[in-house]
């Protein structure tokens, strides 16, 4: 097991330097640095010396390992756009969008599991159907749309929640909540309906699905022809092996909603990281890209291998062939 | 429990009781990227920090120069200015504004990390003749420097060795010298950056040290929050959330005149806004003609002038907000001439005939590139020019990007990669000679002159003017100099001016706050109920 863990941490770094090499590629790509760091009148020697001096003239082969060889040291570099050091950018960061998204990840679960139960036992019940069409909408209505209604309706027409921002925050060490304000928690509620919607209906469908095949499976006749309670057979037997599947798209959902946040903080102007990285593709901020895109992968790749950890605990018969 | 609530109740009935805090909130669509004052030349940056810094000069609202740090100025010959520094004046920390702080400012723009090489250059030598009075030189007579000046905010000598900020921070350097003063201010303005979270919120209050007593505004603290979004920074407005936001995109206008309590504010912006034709290529880059340029030819750029209703463009994409204009300059900008601001007569039939003698009869296909976020409506502009060009049968290929790749591509360092562009200008010094400099003089990367000429527009009559301009202080000579260049230019239908794009502000009704042309927002004159 340990030598599992181990092997696929070994991995993540495999798939973190992949990662950072296709952005450097890519770089190239999306505009010039250097027109946003400096003003109007500043000599085209002046921009010249500066592109060499940041060494943006290099190839990006070049550019990829030394950007690698600092990182190893723990050096991330200097955003271009704000002028601080990127690990801490990213660490100032990192809570808001994590708040964000746990929150959204708890809303969705303990929402869309009940929701998708629910329609599948009940297949043809009026609700159900009503919950089958709301969950369409929620999984076809593109999130930007969503944010903008929910400002409109909550922040403009009846104001009662703000239109933008965290609110305020409680400085806990190094990590900032806004968990714990007034403020915070109402600031907190729009980017989190936002976020939670279309995972919710991903969640809805997907146990909705899983629910039917299982329920049509020769053990659940058994347990039923046994004469065990509805209940029982429904939670204990139907949805419990209803999980696995689930857990491995919930899992990487996860994973999307730290990585796609960016939509919904653009529209709340919520100061997380992806808010911090959609602002450095306007302004070309490579060494926040750079960072933001590896952290991601990395982050995917945790994810992926808690999820793999919990198949051992949910079924039983992984842990006997692990033996 | 209850004992704590009583308490907190009684805490807010005191506070209540006092005149209450006028805190004066307002949105921008980003943030600055420095709080160093020589960190990046940017409109909005400084901006920005000239609540917090202050220059030898100041403009007023209406961009009039007037005195801050310097009381009073002399031009005693044409190489040599004296000012006459404020007495009284103190930085936020305390220490005393004198002569040693401007020289010490002088001197760190000069250092490599500044942004403000190009004000710093525009003096050779700062002599101290007092405390109070200094003696500068330039390197070449420069009947402007006092304009040259309002953005080039003085730091405080003392406080930047003590915090070893006596270098310049740049985004290259920042990792090996200090980043103190890009985190930090001490300035001698108006107001005192008390809080800073880049990119979220950034916190003033008023500086009780402040030497004019008289100024007109009531605030006593700004809170200041950027937001990206156009539809979230509106909306923000409306719910009250904010006081004041900008940009606001011009579509938005007529939901704020419907909305209760808050209004857009527009008026003239100094930048001017204009199409820029490849005319140094042998061959256009982006065009069906091969062997031949066609927009070297001066009826076929006639032609292109004469083909676009400016004024329609003013009615449809910008709600008549914009000015229509004949000149590269703004009527707010110093050297500007009401005689020559008429735009180029509409004509299609005269465009169609220019075409015809140049030897078009049909037109040809043409390459344009236009940014799609970078002025107002930037690409709606561009769209509308390319369906009046296609009217007299110039098919225009219309490739609108983000300006990060708009400004790559166009720019000098990608060799101009461009046929046919749009382009947008405020001289920093709001004086006619930066833009000519700029925009319209031969390219020639040895002297920096017509850096963002970028399709090479070259008249070396026109050059030598510019020349003239920059030398003559006589006031009268200069402006007919000024003149007889814009008028070569417009002959030759050298670069196609389209409009002065307005500003686009949102704010509370009961919120006086005066527009700067250059889209600069200055506390000092924001008043609230």
């Amino acid at each position: 097991m340990l030598l599992f863990v181990l092997k696929r941490l070994a991995q993540s770094v495999l798939v973190m330097l992949v990662v950072a090499l296709i952005a450097f590629a890519l770089f190239r790509y999306v505009g010039d640095p250097v027109d946003s760091m400096v003003g109007q009148d500043t000599t085209l020697e002046q921009r010249a010396d500066l592109r060499e001096r940041l060494g943006l003239n290099d190839s990006f082969l070049v550019q990829y390992a030394r950007f690698i060889g600092r990182a190893a040291t723990g050096d991330f570099g200097q955003s271009y756009r704000l002028r601080q050091p990127v690990d801490e950018l990213l660490a100032e960061r990192f809570p808001a969008t994590f708040e964000l998204s746990l929150v959204s990840a708890v809303m969705a679960l303990l929402i869309g599991v009940p929701m998708g139960v629910y329609t599948a036992l009940n297949r043809r019940g009026l609700l159900s159907r009503g919950f089958m069409t709301l969950s369409l909408i929620g999984i076809s209505l593109p999130t930007f749309l969503i944010g903008i209604l929910l400002i409109l309706v909550f922040g403009v027409v009846l104001r009662w929640l703000p239109t933008f921002g965290r609110g305020d925050v409680v400085q806990v060490g190094w990590w900032t909540s806004g968990l714990m304000t007034r403020s915070g928690l109402s600031s907190l509620i729009m980017p989190a309906i936002t976020l939670a919607i279309f995972q919710m209906t991903l969640i809805v469908r997907l146990i909705r699905a899983e629910m039917l095949e299982v329920l049509r499976a020769d053990y659940v006749k058994f347990a039923r022809a046994r004469g065990l309670k509805p209940r029982t057979i429904n939670f204990s037997i139907a949805l419990k092996n209803t999980l696995v599947p689930v857990m491995t798209i919930i899992g990487l959902q996860i994973g999307s909603i730290i990585a796609f946040a960016i939509i919904t903080e653009s529209v709340f102007q919520w100061p997380g990281m992806g808010l911090l990285f959609i602002q450095a593709i306007e302004n070309v901020d490579i060494p926040v890209m750079a960072a933001y895109l590896m952290l991601i992968a990395f982050i995917f790749v945790v994810i992926n291998l808690v999820v793999d950890v919990l198949y051992f605990v949910v079924d039983p018969r992984l842990r006997v062939q692990g033996r | 429990m209850k004992r704590w609530i009583l308490a907190g109740a009684t805490a807010l009935a005191l506070v209540g009781g006092q005149a209450e805090a006028k805190t004066f909130k307002w949105a921008y669509q980003g943030d600055i990227q420095s709080l160093d004052p020589q960190g990046l030349q940017e409109t909005f940056t400084l901006g920005f920090l000239g609540n917090v810094y202050e220059a030898l000069t100041h403009y007023d609202t209406n961009l009039k120069l007037e005195p801050a740090l310097a009381t009073s100025w002399e031009n005693t010959d044409p190489t040599h200015w004296v000012f006459h520094l404020r007495e009284g004046v103190t930085f936020h920390n305390g220490d005393p504004f004198t002569a040693d702080d401007v020289i010490f400012t002088w001197k760190r723009s000069l250092t490599p990390g500044s942004d403000l090489k190009g004000a710093g250059g525009k003096m050779s030598e700062i002599e101290k003749i007092d405390d109070h009075t200094i003696k500068v030189t330039t390197p070449t007579p420069n009947p402007i420097l006092p304009r040259d000046l309002p953005f080039f905010y003085i730091m405080s000598h003392k406080w930047a060795e003590e915090n070893n900020a006596t270098q310049a921070t740049s985004p290259a350097e920042a990792n090996s010298s200090s980043t103190y003063a890009s985190t930090h201010e001490n300035g001698t303005g108006p107001f005192i950056v008390t809080g800073r979270q880049p990119d979220v919120k950034t916190t003033f209050k008023r500086f009780d040290g402040y030497w004019d007593k008289d100024l007109k505004t009531n605030v006593d603290e700004v809170v200041f929050t950027p937001i990206s979004e156009d539809a979230t920074r509106t909306a923000a407005l409306i719910s009250g959330d904010l006081d004041l936001v900008f940009p606001v995109p011009v579509q938005d206008w007529q939901r704020l005149e419907d909305a209760k309590g808050v209004k857009p504010l527009h008026g003239p912006d100094a930048r001017t806004i204009f199409l820029g034709m490849d005319q140094f290529r042998d061959e256009l880059l982006y065009s069906d003609v091969k062997g031949k340029n066609p927009l070297k030819d001066k009826d076929v750029r006639g032609a292109i002038a004469h083909a676009i209703d400016l004024k329609a463009i003013d009615e449809k994409v910008m709600r008549g907000a914009a000015n229509p204009a004949g000149l590269l300059i703004g009527p707010q900008i110093n050297g500007f001439s009401k005689d020559l601001a008429e735009p180029y007569a509409y004509d299609p039939k005269q465009s169609k005939e220019l075409l015809d003698k140049a030897g078009y009869p049909d037109g040809f296909q043409l390459g344009m590139d236009c940014p799609n976020n970078r002025y107002v409506n930037d690409e709606l502009v561009c769209r509308a020019v390319a369906s009046y060009l296609a009217k007299i049968g110039i098919k225009v290929d219309l490739n609108a990007q983000p300006k990060a790749k708009y400004f790559a591509k166009v720019g000098p360092q990608n060799g101009n990669d461009t046929s046919f562009y749009l382009l947008g200008w405020t001289p920093t010094t709001f004086d006619a000679q930066n833009t000519l400099f700029n925009i319209v003089h031969s390219f020639d990367k040895a002297a920096n002159a017509g850096q963002f000429n970028y399709g090479h527009y070259s008249n070396t009559a026109i050059d030598d003017m510019i020349t003239q301009i920059d030398k003559e202080t006589d006031e009268a000579k200069r402006q007919s100099l000024i003149d007889e260049a814009f008028k070569t230019l417009k002959d030759d239908y050298g670069i196609l001016p389209i409009h002065q794009q307005p500003l686009s502000w949102g704010v509370k009704d009961t919120i006086d706050a005066p527009q700067r042309p250059d889209d600069v927002l200055d506390f000092r004159y924001v008043t609230m109920p």
